[in-house]
């Protein structure tokens, strides 16, 4: 692996280049979060519609996998991109995952990290997790960590850094001792307390990993207090590697990430989207350039960034979900049929908001990069967060079901 | 009429045709996955374009019930709504009806029920199934027909398909749209093979497009579902279609095939999927036992599919009733069967190698040799020498092993053979 910055904007938010597993790939970069390896609903022949390489980034837990296969036939079939038939994307292993293998802080203790899955609690300690790391030789893997939320006890806090560290070090040792391949993101923690998120950091840059996982945020702290925590990290850490981090997937959460200097995100939050039936239908530049205004104040309706497709008002609509979106969605399916397909709780429902959503999300971060290139990235972020206030009050009064159901979905997507 | 129908090649009964409909050209014999409510569950229109669908059916029921007819009809039809650019064909409703609702009610006017929306007694006449029909404008329009279980014996049977006669030509004066859309009649009759042939006959003389043969595949015997299909398939005209209603399983369409069938549907391979199922050669490999779980190889090696090609039965043991992806996956692997199933059928006709077609199929599914009874029955009535497939054994005494669940070699592939 291989990382460099190529540009920064003032604000701090920086473009770089990733080289990892035979691809080239521009920061910042969405992590498309998957389920046991692929996105939830869209099929490999599906995941080629999507841009490439910017689709080739697929964030997955390790602990999917730890019941129906075993880490033998994993290890066999020659790890996951064979398992999966994707020799070309990128993997990267994060046991955390806010959907199907949830950190539970309060059954974890100093022998290994505790998680809440489909199939019940499990206890992963630092060898296990190797072990199945060995096995599925991802990319990229973060070390294991004791995630803890903000409202916590200092005590704990500092409890949750220490483990940590000691399951950092332990995963790199069993690294070395093994050969373990991929590149290693030392996970850093130490919720809402500056000098603790300072001192994880520098902690975490002295050991030997290539780049690091920003853990434990979206979990209580406020939007407010965020800012200063991220950049008590960032700062804390080396300028030449790579930043992920967990917890942070609205598009004014991604963008204070950038703006902090955050390189790589996930994207859980399409996957809320999608179940709730949302389309993001924010003007991206792409877009901009092929629109009318009538249009794009059309599509900024609700709160400006999404539309729900389950509202009455799409019966009918048999226009796209967004006006010039190329995405495999937009070019085959009209709201009508989608809203229809929710109605009837049909799959394909799900499929085709899926794909829509992570191309929207993806051009997303393709106008951030733009933005940081040309030197105007901080301007792109006020006017995205002013338009999408102006847009949040007429809809908080219109108060329409549709409205209230959107802000259900954020609220999802913020505790999750 | 708005179809043509021409026979590219045939083998005895069997025939491979090419049927020219509104909107796509379709090579016979073919499977049509059901699309109940406007899609194939979890695969999109480009997908089932890529593995070769040619007709989609359309539940008339579901439909009317949601979007409705008229909203289907404002936005410009099926096709449109859906952006599927092939064959659609919806049944007529009453069928859905009948096996859905309990408090349905048959009666000369129409089928009578309870609507699920509000509970209100509500009438589907003939005349009505078909203006809904026509609105949502699929290329092929099923009539309303007095559908009865053919487990059912004595006189209902008789007055079912007196009424389904009496009902067609409702049907066809109700048509409004003859020339983009082709009204198939329904032959009823149970297993008799006199009031089948009373309904062949009626039918036949009002000249329709095409032919169903409905009433079956619903638990009848074997024997009797194979003697109808061909005591119908041999009378009904040469140069019109010939649809079986509700089948079904692989090997029923290949004896169907043999015997002079064109056209099927089936929801089994989608919903079998989905409780984790896939279709074989061999059989059917039930992906969530326990031996998946370490098995590398796809889940068909001599399958071409995008799911073959990429997936082990490991993976997809560990996706299967937990993840929607394991039914997407096997969705795909499953309906790319039926249709790969429909195309060698079609070509081997064409080349003239069916009966090698056909005893290859056997020698695969049943490799000791065990081809049922009915299946030797219907293959002889059909013309098609199948001794080279089949064990010089009494097959009687292997028949009764062969329902049972078999496990074959180290992979342990779990093969029932579809017996009902
Ligand atoms: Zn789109
Ligand atoms: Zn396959």
């Amino acid at each position: 692996m291989n990382f460099s910055v190529k540009a920064l904007s003032k604000g701090g938010g920086r473009a770089g280049v990733l080289q990892v597993g035979g691809c080239s790939l521009e920061t910042p970069a969405l992590l498309l979060s998957t389920r046991k390896g692929l996105p939830a609903f869209i099929s490999p022949d599906l995941l080629s519609t999507l841009p490439t390489p910017d689709s080739r980034l697929l964030q997955f837990s390790p602990l999917h996998f730890l019941e129906g296969i075993s880490l033998k036939a994993v290890s066999e079939m020659g790890g996951l991109h064979q398992m999966l038939g994707l020799k070309e994307h990128v993997f990267v292993a994060n046991p955390a995952d806010p959907i199907l293998s949830v950190p539970d802080y309060q059954s974890s203790n100093k022998i290994g990290a505790s998680f809440e899955t489909p199939s019940g609690r499990f206890l992963i300690k630092p060898g296990q997790y190797m072990e199945m790391i060995s096995s599925m030789r991802p990319d990229i893997w973060v070390t294991l960590a004791d995630e803890v939320p903000a409202w916590v006890s200092d005590k704990r806090n500092r409890v949750s850094i220490q483990r940590t560290m000691r399951w950092l070090d332990d995963c790199l040792a069993l690294a070395k001792a093994n050969d373990t391949g991929g590149a290693v993101f030392g996970s850093i923690i130490g919720g809402s307390k500056i000098n603790d998120r300072k001192y994880c950091a520098q902690e975490v840059s002295r050991r030997n990993v290539e780049g690091f996982n920003i853990v434990g945020f979206g979990l209580g702290e406020s939007m407010d207090e965020r800012p200063t925590l991220l950049r008590a990290v960032t700062e804390s850490l080396p300028e030449d590697k790579p930043r992920q981090i967990s917890g942070l997937g609205l598009p004014e959460e991604v963008l204070q990430g950038v703006a902090a200097g955050v390189d790589l995100f996930n994207s859980t939050y399409i996957y809320h989207l999608t179940i709730g039936g949302f389309a993001l239908t924010f003007p991206s530049e792409e877009i901009e350039r092929h629109v009318s205004v009538d249009q794009l104040n059309d599509t900024i309706r609700d709160d400006g960034t999404k539309i729900n497709l389950k509202a009455t008002i799409y019966r009918k609509d048999t226009s796209r979900i967004l006006e010039g979106c190329k995405c495999y969605t937009c070019q085959n399916h009209t709201k009508a049929y989608i809203n229809h397909l929710f109605n009837v709780h049909e799959m394909l429902a799900q499929i085709l908001l899926e794909i829509h959503n992570t191309y929207h999300y993806l051009g997303f971060f393709r106008k951030i990069r733009d933005t940081i290139r040309e030197g105007t990235f901080e301007e792109f972020r006020q006017k995205f967060v002013e338009s999408r206030r102006e847009h949040a009050a007429p809809a908080a009064a219109d108060n329409t079901d549709t409205d209230s159901a959107a802000d259900n979905a954020d609220t999802a997507a913020l505790c999750a | 009429m708005a179809l043509r129908f021409e026979i590219l090649g045939k083998f005895n009964r069997a025939r491979a045709a090419r049927l020219t409909l509104p909107h796509f050209v379709c090579q016979t014999p073919l499977f049509m996955p059901v699309g109940t409510q406007g899609t194939i569950k979890g695969l999109t229109t480009s997908q089932l374009e890529d593995i070769g669908c040619q007709i989609i059916l359309g539940n008339t029921y579901h439909l009317a019930l949601r979007p409705t007819s008229v909203l289907i009809d404002e936005l410009g039809g099926l096709h449109k709504f859906m952006n599927w650019p092939r064959g659609l064909l919806t049944d007529s409703g009453g069928f859905q009806m009948v096996s859905l609702l309990h408090l349905a009610d048959i009666t000369e006017q129409g089928v009578t029920f309870q609507s699920p929306v509000d509970g209100k007694p509500m009438l589907l006449t003939p005349e009505e199934s078909i203006q809904i029909q026509n609105r949502i404008g699929a290329d092929i329009i099923m009539a309303l027909d007095d559908v009865v279980r053919t487990t059912i014996t004595g006189p209902r049977i008789e007055e079912a398909m007196y009424r389904t006669l009496r009902w067609i030509d409702r049907c066809i004066a109700a048509h409004e749209r003859p020339h983009d859309q082709n009204l198939f009649g329904i032959v009823q009759g149970g297993l008799d093979p006199v009031l089948r042939d009373i309904c062949v006959k009626g039918l036949v003389d009002r000249k329709l497009p095409g032919y169903a043969i409905g009433g079956l595949a619903g638990g009848e015997d074997k024997d009797s579902f194979w003697r109808v299909v061909a005591q119908c398939t041999a009378a009904l005209p040469e140069d019109k279609p010939r649809y079986v209603m509700g089948v079904g399983y692989p090997l029923d369409i290949v004896v169907c095939s043999a015997l002079g069938a064109d056209m099927y549907d089936c929801v089994y391979p989608t919903r079998t999927a989905r409780f984790g199922t896939a279709l074989v050669p061999e059989g059917v490999l039930k992906l969530k036992h326990q031996a998946m779980s370490d098995d590398t190889q796809p889940i068909d090696p001599t399958c071409e599919c995008m799911v073959c090609k990429n997936y082990s039965r490991a993976y997809i043991h560990c996706l299967v009733t937990k993840d929607a992806m394991g039914s997407q996956l096997l969705s795909y692997h499953n309906l790319f069967y039926m249709l790969k199933l429909s195309r060698d059928l079609h070509s081997s006709i064409v080349n003239g190698q069916f009966p090698e077609f056909v005893c290859n199929f056997l020698q695969k599914m049943f490799p000791k040799g065990d081809v049922p009874q009915w299946v030797c029955n219907a293959m002889e009535v059909a013309g098609i020498d199948i001794t080279s497939c089949c064990s010089p054994f009494p097959l009687s005494l292997i028949d009764s092993q062969a329902a049972t669940v078999k496990f074959s070699r180290k992979n342990s592939i779990k093969m029932v053979h579809t017996k009902d």
